[in-house]
């Protein structure tokens, strides 16, 4: 393992709204490290003029008709929620702040 | 046991010819089920929720309607269980996470309601790793599953808990979800029928998102003809899916015949790896199709070695992307943090997730961000096209592709836990027909013995895209043409009971 295996995670961790503690960043950095190593041979192979594949059907721009239908019952969907007032589900407060 | 006597000896379509045909009754199966799952259960750890008074009741509704004279759904009183990543109004889905403990959706999948027009009854929700990633159910927030043939192994993996319950036949159904073998891996394990369809036969409405260009929602059953009929059921267009396809469900072939078939067999899937005694088993499928009067084709598929590389970038990146979702707004437990909505967010999501999950949203993120976007993803995505066109090029001289579905029989819980490379490696079969999309089943073709048990092998039959039917039928003349759904299961003795067929 080495410091910039965990320098990746940390900051990679930032990215993904993850908050590792030191000895998880080390042990993911360690595992990362081996895990990008075993897939070093994707970068052997020579890809040019190939397409990407986006997606496992050939299926685009699939429409429905547009016209107004009932949708999910707001209180159910609210319901799941851990924090709501009814109508709106309830953060902590994001303006005027450091958020 | 109580209920129904001969419940444990039965696939759904003669559990439900006993129904209709006034042997039984719909509530006396699910009694039976109901009592093999509170023996069994404790043991194996398949189920996380038992719906018993909602599945008591189901089953007197339709006792009743069937009195009236109605007619039966093609499920009719069967019972079924659900990985716990599908929703169903009500009932917990919490996908094996702490992160959706509690988790209620608020509308069932249509794949679901589909099963339960027919006559369906559920009966409980199944353990999984969580988020459906993993390959041995140890990943599972909640508990983890066992191998009914030996419960020292794992019973595959994500769908640990759904393959353990038809395995222990608790139920004659269940559903999984097949991202990279999901369902075939813990098919083949547990000595049971897995089939993946090509993907976008069966709408993924309603089943919780891991890596939406790979995930299918898939069944286990104990026959191929149970499976052909729960796909004619299940598979079709939903217009809540843009990836499900504009077709009518799969329509099973009438065909008792592979007689010309032409069968690939892949040399890379037989190199290094595989173990010799599934080598051989496998091996003496094969020879069993072409007795049964098909013909076997050398075939290469060369890029099968990116195959697990290609895999998890493609699919770790999806799942950082669908799993940014969990942020302690919408859904389940919320941890505050230092007060602020960005501390909340990730307090919430380390205290929500378990490892494996966090590894693979670090994976994931890391290969989508700048400066590796290009090397690692775009990269994986050109792979994924190459492995497409290895299958395309090979089904221009054959009609099916069988090899293992894995390279080993199940191995033991905690043996590969500390080694996330070598858990990757156990989905090699599987995966690259994920990547490429298409149809693949894994049928039971015998067993061999580890550490003085005997344990299921399975045999995978890949088709081309759309010919799912064809992968069924073959299945099914396979099936009907060995013993090995009807060798007496060496399990635990509470197992066992009755469970002989």
């Amino acid at each position: 393992m080495t410091q910039s295996d965990i320098d990746i995670v940390k900051k990679t961790a930032k990215l993904a709204r993850l908050e590792l503690g030191e000895a998880e960043a080390a042990k993911f950095g360690e595992q990362f490290g081996r895990i990008l190593e075993a897939f070093q041979k994707l970068a052997k192979l020579d890809v040019s003029g190939v397409e990407p594949m986006t997606g496992a059907t050939e299926l685009s721009d699939v429409l429905r008709d547009d016209r107004a239908k009932p949708s999910l019952e707001r209180e159910r969907v609210l319901a799941n929620g851990p924090k709501q007032d009814g109508e709106y589900y309830v953060v902590p407060k994001t303006v005027g702040g450091d958020a | 046991m109580s209920g129904f006597a001969d419940y444990a000896r039965l696939d759904a379509t003669a559990l439900r010819e006993a129904i209709v045909s006034k042997r039984t009754t719909a509530s006396q199966v699910v009694e039976a089920a109901l009592a093999r799952i509170a023996a069994l259960d404790p043991e194996l750890s398949a189920f996380s929720t038992v719906l018993a008074d909602s599945a008591r009741a189901r089953a007197k509704e339709l006792d009743a309607a069937l009195a009236r004279g109605e007619p039966a759904g093609a499920l009719c009183g069967v019972p079924f269980a659900l990985k716990s990543n599908m929703c169903v109004e009500g009932v917990e889905a919490h996908c094996g996470s702490k992160i959706l403990a509690g988790y209620k959706p608020p509308y069932t999948a249509p794949f679901v309601q589909r099963l339960l027009d027919e006559g369906a009854i559920l009966v409980g929700m199944t353990h999984m790793d969580e988020f459906a990633m993993g390959s041995s159910g140890e990943n599972s927030g909640y508990a983890v599953a066992k191998n009914p043939w030996d419960t020292s192994r794992t019973p595959g993996g994500s769908s640990s808990g759904s393959c353990a319950a038809v395995a222990a036949r608790m139920v004659p159904l269940s559903l999984g979800s097949d991202t990279g073998g999901s369902v075939r891996q813990p098919a083949a394990l547990c000595g049971i029928v897995g089939f993946k369809p090509t993907y976008g036969r069966i709408t993924r409405y309603g089943l919780v998102a891991f890596g939406s260009s790979l995930d299918q929602v898939s069944p286990f059953t104990r026959s191929a003809r149970d499976m052909e009929l729960v796909l004619s059921v299940i598979s079709g267009a939903d217009e809540h899916d843009s990836t499900c396809l504009p077709l009518p469900a799969i329509d099973p072939e009438r065909s008792d015949s592979i007689r010309g078939l032409r069968i690939g067999v892949p040399k890379e899937y037989f190199a290094s790896g595989l173990d010799a005694d599934v080598r051989a088993k496998v091996e003496g499928a094969i020879a069993k199709l072409v007795e049964l009067g098909a013909a076997t084709v050398p075939i290469e598929l060369p890029h099968t070695e990116y195959a697990i590389p290609t895999y998890y970038v493609v699919a770790t990146a999806e799942a950082s992307s669908n799993l940014a979702r969990y942020d302690g707004i919408r859904y389940g437990p919320r941890t505050n943090g230092d007060g602020s909505l960005q501390s909340m967010i990730a307090a919430t999501r380390e205290a929500g997730f378990g490892p494996e999950v966090k590894r693979r949203i670090l994976l994931g993120t890391y290969v989508l961000s700048s400066g590796y976007y290009d090397a690692w993803y775009v990269r994986a995505l050109k792979v994924r096209r190459l492995i497409r066109h290895d299958f395309d090029e090979a089904f221009k001289s054959v009609d099916l592709i069988a090899c293992p579905t894995s390279p080993t029989a199940a191995f033991r819980l905690g043996e590969k836990t500390d080694d996330p490379v070598a858990m990757y490696l156990s989905d090699v079969m599987t995966v690259p027909t994920s990547l490429a999309g298409l149809p693949a089943v894994s049928v039971p073709c015998g067993t061999v013995t580890l550490g003085g048990k005997q344990l299921p092998v399975g045999l995978q039959l890949i088709g081309p895209s759309l010919a799912d039917a064809r992968v069924l039928r073959a299945a099914r003349v396979f099936e009907d043409a060995t013993q090995h759904q009807r060798e007496i299961y060496a399990l635990a003795p509470s197992v066992r009971e009755g469970a002989a067929r």
